[in-house]
């Protein structure tokens, strides 16, 4: 069985455009709404691009920021300048 | 593919000269001098630049960060208090998960910045030296912001006011001080397992998420901010851990069985601390998301599953205490309201029996077990209570040697027995809450023979408030506790009949009518 990856965030303007950007780029992705928190699983690997989220967000946006609303992660991660990666070895 | 020409250096050339190409190696000193704690615990490390740093964060990056994060905070925080926030959140008894959440968890994020800023030192590369500096700022920043959240609460409520003084003292509190008394007194990688991997990845989970999303649902949105600020630091901590447990297993092979033992000692320390935060989330939580055994299942058995799961590449196995856990968590949380329940005249907050509905709650999430072994119990009390006669247990309780947890958990594998361990040591009895705890004593009994517990200490009248004469013919140990504490009788005894409730109320009916 594949692992889950998943990321967590406070619920807000900006994460409802970052996960948004997360279903469009992820298809497996489940999302779970709980009481001021959004959680985000995707089985084997959770892929956030940069470009993703700044067409949602229509701005420029830095994957660092994501720092700002993270609540948790799972997976290891991998991060550059146009992709945040969460995953898992099978 | 996106070609636009940054001006900017990418990530991770940023990250390499701001981080690895500003370290140097000592000359005058060998570095082994320098650094001498890397090598006491047996761990073998070869290359240091081999370490990985993920978020490959910058200082400048760093602040930038924590700065926002910080004005976000204190303007919920500022508009909480504005608008008498304290009075919105569900009942006056959600005032006394705060009591225990805020007056047992700053003195802990205090030991943590300890803890990372001596490993910020005592490690050799860079990119371990900076992230534990980074998080050894963070976890002040917690210790800061959660003491600043208290302040508000303790202008109206009682018991909130002597938590530093408790911390070394009360007998609840030395679960999780002997924790990071234990991390903080082992060597950095020792203190990197405990500290990044069972505290971070096992614990902060279920203490900050469901447990600061149901804060949140209870309306208290000043513990919200604080918890999911302070949690949005931890993504950053157990990629931290994780990262130093993998590369101990990449450097060397000598490592897996020195790691595979702190991830047994330390996956079994952070499930006994958990108890506590479960019992929290079923008895004291007002309203609620999940229980305490749902969060397990998705933070710990799933969640803790992948990461044992992708280990097993470099021989780790799953820690020995995992089965026990899975059947321990139908049960620990109500053992512990159970065991708070019956001791109300020895914690600042106070305590009660769930109502009808919230023992129909914890029927229908603890199907296997509720009805069968803690509804009979609350029942009885319930009866008791209408009785006049509210149960109260005036004796100290016991202690485990090694995790401090009063004795109260059961038998595996048998509910009705309570699970009692002993062993001999240079002629002397020390006594476990269970096997685990007893073999993390026999591994390394010269330590946990100095592990302080004050309700033994009590009986050998060590715990007394100053100017006690413990020769005095009717001297009786243990009986000035309360004083030794130095306990506010108000924030004491059953919810009902409170002054916290009283006021509660009062305020309340003053906020919505004229
Ligand atoms: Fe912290
Ligand atoms: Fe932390
Ligand atoms: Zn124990």
């Amino acid at each position: 069985m594949t692992s889950n990856a998943f990321i967590a965030f406070q619920k807000n303007e900006e994460t409802r455009c970052i996960v948004e950007a997360i279903v469009d780029d992820n298809p497996a992705a489940v999302v779970v709404d709980q009481p001021a928190m959004v959680k985000v699983d995707v089985p084997g690997r959770l892929v956030i691009k940069r470009a993703t989220v700044e067409e949602k967000m229509g701005r420029d946006f830095d994957l660092q920021e994501l720092q700002l609303h993270l609540i948790t992660i799972s997976g290891h991660l991998d991060e550059s300048d146009d992709e945040f990666t969460l995953s898992w070895e099978a | 593919m996106d070609m636009k020409v940054s001006k900017k250096l990418g990530l991770k050339e940023r990250y390499t000269m701001m981080t690895r190409d500003l370290a140097w190696d000592t000359t005058f000193q060998p570095m082994d001098k320098v650094f001498p704690q890397v090598g006491y615990e047996g761990i073998k490390i070869h290359d240091w630049n081999a370490w990985e740093d993920p978020f490959r964060l910058t200082m400048d990056a760093y602040w930038k960060y924590q700065a926002e994060k910080e004005r976000k905070l204190y303007a919920i925080l500022d508009a909480f208090n504005q608008n008498n926030g304290h009075l919105s959140v569900t009942d006056a008894r959600y005032i006394n998960v705060l009591k225990l959440f805020l007056g047992s968890t700053p003195p802990l994020e205090l030991m943590a910045a300890r803890g990372f800023s001596m490993v910020a030192r005592q490690m050799v590369g860079a990119g371990p030296r900076v992230a534990c500096m980074m998080q050894s700022v963070d976890e002040y920043r917690h210790f800061q912001t959660q003491i600043h959240s208290i302040s508000n609460y303790n202008r109206f409520y009682n018991g909130l006011d002597e938590f530093a003084h408790q911390q070394s003292r009360m007998w609840y509190l030395s679960d999780g001080k002997s924790f990071f008394d234990d991390a903080i007194t082992a060597g950095p990688f020792e203190f990197m397992v405990a500290i990044g991997f069972a505290f971070e990845y096992v614990l902060t989970n279920i203490l900050f998420v469901p447990f600061i999303s149901g804060a949140a649902y209870n309306g208290d949105m000043a513990a919200m901010t604080v918890g999911f600020s302070a949690q949005s630091d931890e993504a950053r901590h157990m990629t931290l851990g994780l990262e130093c447990i993998k590369f101990m297993l990449e450097q060397d092979p000598d490592n897996l069985p020195i790691v595979q033992r702190w991830i047994d000692k330390w996956t079994w320390r952070g499930t006994r601390k958990l108890a506590s935060v479960g019992m929290m989330m079923d008895y004291m939580l007002p309203k609620r998301i999940m229980s305490f055994k749902e969060a397990w299942e998705i933070y710990f058995e799933q969640n803790g599953t992948a990461l044992f799961t992708d280990l097993a590449r470099y021989g780790v196995k799953v820690p020995k205490c995992f089965d026990q856990t899975i059947e321990e968590k139908e049960h620990i949380t109500h053992q512990s309201w159970i065991g708070f329940y019956m001791k109300p005249d020895a914690t600042p907050f106070h305590t009660w029996m769930p109502q009808p509905e919230e023992l129909d709650w914890l029927s229908e999430k603890y199907p296997n077990t509720f009805d069968t072994y803690y509804r009979p119990v609350y029942e009885h009390w319930i009866a008791q209570e209408k009785a006049g006669k509210r149960f109260n247990n005036k004796t100290q309780p016991m202690n485990c040697q090694v995790c401090v947890s009063t004795i109260k958990f059961n038998e595996p594998g048998d509910p009705m027995e309570m699970c009692f361990r002993e062993t001999v040591y240079k002629g002397e009895k020390f006594h476990f809450c269970s096997d685990h705890c007893r073999e993390i004593f026999e591994d390394e009994p010269e330590k946990y023979v100095q592990t302080f517990i004050s309700s033994h200490a009590a009986l050998q009248g060590k715990c007394e408030p100053e100017g006690t004469d413990v020769n005095a013919h009717d001297y009786r140990p243990g009986a000035r506790m309360h004083a030794y504490w130095r306990m506010d009788k108000r924030a004491s005894g059953d919810f009902n009949g409170s002054e916290d409730q009283k006021n509660f109320a009062k305020w309340r009916a003053q906020a919505t009518q004229n």
